[in-house]
Formats: C-alpha cells, structure tokens, sequence
C-alpha cells in the first residue's frame, strides 16, 4: 500500500498542473451539487417553515401567492386594498389573536415603507416568545407623529441613525415616483431579526394616509386627506391584515367564509402558500440540480482524460515496476489511488468553492428577501457530494488503470533483440 | 540443485507476414547460486527474450525454466511476479530509472516489492555504491556513469538470488564500464547473488571465468526456425 501512494503520489506531482485543473473541475462540481441542495433547503425552511409568526394574510381578491410575498416577504406588488372596516373586523373578531394592518405604497432609497399600527412593534411574536426590540437609544414610533422606526438592514445600508430625517419616495420602487413632501424622523432601529422586517420602514398607518398626492378609496369614492380634518373610518383603506389566530379552526373557518366570497383573500396557512411558491420554481430547482450534476460528469471525464492521456508516457514507467516485481494489481491501484487523491483534492476543494457560492448566494437572498441563511447549517450533501464525487472520480480512474493493467512488460521495457 | 537450470527451452514469436518464428532454442543452461556467468550474445541472439523468461516476464512455449526450486512454467502471471519480486533483480543496458523518482526511490522500489522498503538499506546502497550525497536527485540530475550506480543498488536492493544483467555497461565508456563492472560483481558476492550477464564486450566477457556464447546456446540463432 505504502508503494502505491508513493507512485500515486509521484505521478500527481509530475501532473501537478493537469491533476491541479482536474482537481478544480471537480470542486466546481462538488461545490455546485452542494450549493444547489443545500441553498435551495434552507430557502424553502427559511421560506415555509420559518415563517413568520402570523397565520394568515387578508387581502385583495386575488392570488394568494402575490398576497403572502407582498406582505410577508415584502416583494412583488400589492393585488389591491381592502376597507379599513375588514381590518377593524379582524381585529374585533374574538378568535382572532392579533390583527396588524399593512399600508404599502412607498419607497426609501428602494426599501419598503409599510404603514401599520404599533402591534406589530410591542406585541406580535415573530417566533415565540420572542417579539422585535428596538436598539438601545431608540423607541417605537408615536402613531399621531410623522416617525419611523427603520429595520437593521435598511440602517446599515442607508446609513439611517436615530434622529435621523427623510422622504419617502412613491412607489415600492426606487426613483420611479415623485418624493413626499413630509419630512420623517428616525427614532428607532430594530435588533436584527433575520426576517424581512429587517428591510422594512416601518411608519405609523395614519401617516401613510396623510402623504401628499395619497388619495384613499375605502368607501368607493376617492377621498383626499387633509391636515385639518380627521380622516373617517370609511374612507380608509389598508394593503393587507396580518392575522394571528387563537385556534387553527380559525383559519379554516375564516377561508371558508372569506375564500368563498368575491371581494377578499385569506392567505391560509401562510407556510402552505409559501410551499406553493418552491413548487413553482421547483423546474428550476431541478435544471440548477441538473446542471450541477452534469458539471460532475465532465469532471470525472476530465479525470479519466487526464489519466487515460498520460498511460502511453507512462508505459515504460509501469513495465519497469512490473520488472521490479510489482504485480498488475498494484499498477492498477496506483492508478486508482491516483484518481481517488484527484478526485478527493476536489471533493475538498468543492467545499471552498460551495462556501464562496453560499456566501454570495445568501448575500443576495439576505438583501432582497431579508432571509438570513446559515452556511454551516447540517445537510446531507455536504457529505454526500464530497464522497460521491469521490467516487465518481475513483471510478473514472479505472478505464486508465485497466489500461496500465494491461501493460506489456517485454513490449516497453526494451526492445526484442 | 542449480538456482537456475533451463531444459529445452523453446521461444516463437509472431511473425508480421504470418507464422511464428523461433527465436529461442536453448537445449541446456544452468547457473549455481552464487555462480557469476557471462553470456556472450550479439544482437538478434535472443539474449534480452532469454533474461525475459528467467525474469518470469515471458513465458516460453516449451521447455522448463527452474528457478530457485520453482518451475517457473507452472507458475501463475502473479506467482512469477512474486517469485521476480523476491528472487531476481536485473540491470538494463538503458538503465531504466524511473525518471520521476529520486534515487533513494528507486533503490525503494527496488525492495519494495520484495522484502518492502528499507530505508537505511536504501541508504546504506547508495553509500555502497558511492553515491550517498545524490540520494535526492533526480535521474535526469545525475550523470550516466551515477545513473548506472542507482541501477545496481537498485538490483541488488531485494537481495536477490539471480542478478540478470543485459549489457549492462553497453553505454559506459570504457574506464567506466570496468568500475561498473566491478561494483556489480562486489555488490553482488556481498548479498550471494548469482549473475547471469549478457553482453557483446569482450572486455567484459573476458572478466568472466564462466561463459558461454548464447549464439552457440541459441539454435534458433543459427539461421532460426519457422514454426
């Protein structure tokens, strides 16, 4: 054994520049099979399981999908408003546990800003029993000011402080609608909670209805806010209705009611809607999983290439073995040892390259869905990959390894006299 | 009983037209353990296709090859390896350096087969041969007449019973074909090695007290045989 990694290891360091890109093929493969699998689980249980302490979204008729990304994930467009009144309904309703109204509408510097009630800040669990805090030196927003209480993500990227003044911009889009006239205060940041909150502005609902140029069409008229007047129930009108419910019945009850209807949609249960969206984009899952695989192949190609390329140079060097006494087998094992220690370099390298892909990955994630993601979090393709690329890799050293077995010994030792 | 005896050894090999041409016809060679024996033999004499089936590397299509109590003929393809790891060692006329290895290594692989690595062997060769300081260098960083003093630790390095040498000093000049020889025959009595040498220097030829002319031994190699 001792012989044969002394071979192996003798024909990787005069191949060092052809076992080296090899080798690089391979982590591509490896760090590619691993990144997709492992990537594409934790954005679904990021996504699905880990959502986000409420059950259900009311909102406009429509898809339930475009619902829950708009007013859990924060993308995609709003389907419409609904009456203030189905918010009030909700939240007078006694099985329901808590209901937080969304306004949405507006945009700073191209994050989200979302006009609800100050529950969603003191009262609501995120996971349970744990609720957003606000970063010392900072408070929730009063409902009756023009403040705002900004998520981790947006104060680090906009450079937003406590005390902090802004525009908002309309649209949820950057630089596609005009700014806002009123001038905003920061006066607190939330602890990071890896959730979309994270990305969110968050200002007290009455304040979005009071933004120049908002109309409200709650009551079916177009009704204009103005400084002097209370804005009347009826004319309000909110983007969605977070529900949290005391008993689960309560979500199907209420789909039934509502879901049957015309005019709104409950999204429920959240983390069901969310399924639906993986199942969607699961062709695509399946193509990056393809590609992936294939990736593998070439890789264990470029193994066989490289060995299978290299046995005529190396013939004269497996005839003199074979004089020295060595029997095929252990050509043969040379051989496989040799593919085996490229292909493992690889497996090795595979992990580097799966961490430079899951970082980048999960930096792009983490910025437009607020997720954050782990990467030393356990899947089993962070061993499966390596040991199968491995083997994969061991096993295209055979074909050359047959071809070293086969060596003629008197044929390239010397010529026949 | 001789460490090698041969008996009506016969060896065809396939001709390009068609038919097979007999290119060995040995009736009777024998070497004793310890014996030093040179073969006389000019090119085209089967010289290199006779060490081949002493080697266990060919296989003849007839007749008997003995070695050291085995018949040699009855033996499987991984029982002659085993039997080549142990019993035999061989020198090249080219060497045959393994290009990629140290020298050190190459002694190593000498034995590795055989009676397995022996580090302070391997070091106590090379010191034997003269060559202890270039343990690390490469074939291609050593000059020819240091490459054949690898060769002969290396042949030596099993301690074999039957050293085969073929032409062994064939691309020395001739005061370095002398000292080779020499050494290859010191190393050898110092581990009881037999030798069997064959070679067209009668420089070398003469040194020998036991030898034969293999184109008289070879009856193939008067005018050969088609078979």
């Amino acid at each position: 054994m001792k012989t044969i990694f002394l071979i192996a290891k003798k024909s990787l360091a005069r191949h060092a520049l052809s076992s080296s890109v090899t080798a690089g093929s391979l982590a591509l493969a490896c760090g590619l099979v691993i990144g997709v699998f492992s990537i594409e689980r934790q954005a679904e249980d990021a996504f699905v399981t880990g959502a986000p302490g409420f059950d259900a979204v009311l909102g406009a008729r429509g898809s339930q999908l475009q619902l829950v990304m708009n007013s859990v994930l924060h993308l995609d467009t709003s389907p419409g408003n609904i009456p203030y009144s189905s918010y009030v309904e909700m939240r007078d309703d006694r099985r329901v546990k808590l209901a937080v109204p969304y306004a949405v509408g507006d945009n700073y510097k191209g994050y989200r800003v979302v006009g609800t009630t100050k529950e969603l800040l003191t009262e609501f669990e995120y996971d349970e029993g744990t609720g957003y805090t606000v970063m010392s030196g900072g408070r929730v927003f009063n409902e009756d000011k023009r403040e705002a209480v900004i998520g981790s993500q947006v104060a680090r990227k906009t450079g937003l402080r406590v005390g902090s003044h802004l525009h908002f911009e309309h649209g949820t889009k950057e630089d596609v609608g005009h700014s806002h006239d009123e001038d905003y205060v920061v006066v607190g940041i939330l602890e990071p909670s890896n959730t979309p909150v994270d990305k969110v502005l968050w200002v007290p609902l009455e304040g979005m209805y009071r933004l120049s140029g908002h109309v409200l069409r709650g009551s079916g008229e177009v009704y204009e806010p103005t400084a002097a007047e209370e804005i009347p129930d009826e004319a309000k009108e909110v983007s969605a209705v977070m529900l949290a419910f005391k008993s689960p019945q309560t979500g199907f009850q209420l789909s039934q009611q509502i879901n049957g209807g015309k005019e709104m949609t409950l999204a429920w249960p959240i983390a069901r809607v969310m399924a639906l969206l993986f199942e969607k984009i699961g062709w695509a899952h399946k193509v990056l999983g393809l590609v992936a695989y294939l990736v593998c192949v070439v890789g264990a190609g470029s193994v066989l290439a490289s060995l299978y390329n290299a046995m005529n140079e190396r013939r004269r060097e497996f005839a003199i073995l074979r004089a020295l006494g060595a029997r095929r087998a252990t050509v043969f094992g040379a051989i496989l040892a040799e593919s085996t220690a490229i292909a493992g370099l690889g497996a090795i390298g595979g992990l580097l390259v799966y961490g430079v892909v899951f970082t980048a990955a999960a930096e792009v994630i983490r910025t437009e869905a607020g997720i954050v993601m782990d990467l030393w979090q356990y899947h089993p393709s962070l061993w499966m990959a390596p040991v199968g690329v491995t083997l994969l890799g061991a096993l295209a050293g055979v074909i050359p390894a047959m071809k070293a077995y086969r060596t003629d010994v008197a044929d390239h030792l010397v010529p026949h006299s | 009983m001789a460490l090698l005896q041969l008996s009506n050894l016969i060896k065809r090999y396939p001709k390009p037209e068609g038919g097979k041409q007999v290119v060995l016809d040995i009736s009777s060679l024998q070497v004793e353990a310890g014996e030093q024996v040179a073969l006389e033999g000019s090119s085209g004499s089967g010289k290199t296709t006779l060490l081949n089936i002493i080697a266990g590397i060919l296989t003849p299509d007839s007749g008997s090859v003995q070695l050291a109590g085995h018949e040699l003929t009855k033996l499987s393809e991984s029982a002659r390896d085993r039997l080549r790891a142990v019993h035999i060692g061989y020198v090249f006329q080219t060497f045959n350096l393994l290009q990629g290895y140290t020298a050190l290594e190459n002694v190593l692989l000498g034995m590795a087969f055989g009676s397995g690595q022996d580090l302070d062997r391997a070091h106590a060769l090379l010191e034997r041969v003269g060559i202890a300081d270039k343990a690390s260098h490469l074939p291609s960083q050593l000059s020819v007449g240091q490459q054949q003093r690898v060769a002969i630790a290396r042949a030596v390095a099993n301690r074999p019973s039957l050293l085969l040498a073929d032409e062994p000093t064939g691309n020395l000049d001739a005061g370095m074909a002398q000292q080779a020889l020499a050494l290859l025959r010191e190393t050898c009595e110092e581990v009881g090695a037999a030798i069997l040498l064959v070679s067209h220097d009668p420089a070398v030829l003469d040194s020998f007290e036991s030898r034969h002319s293999l184109t008289e031994l070879n009856r193939a190699a008067h005018g050969g045989g088609v078979a």
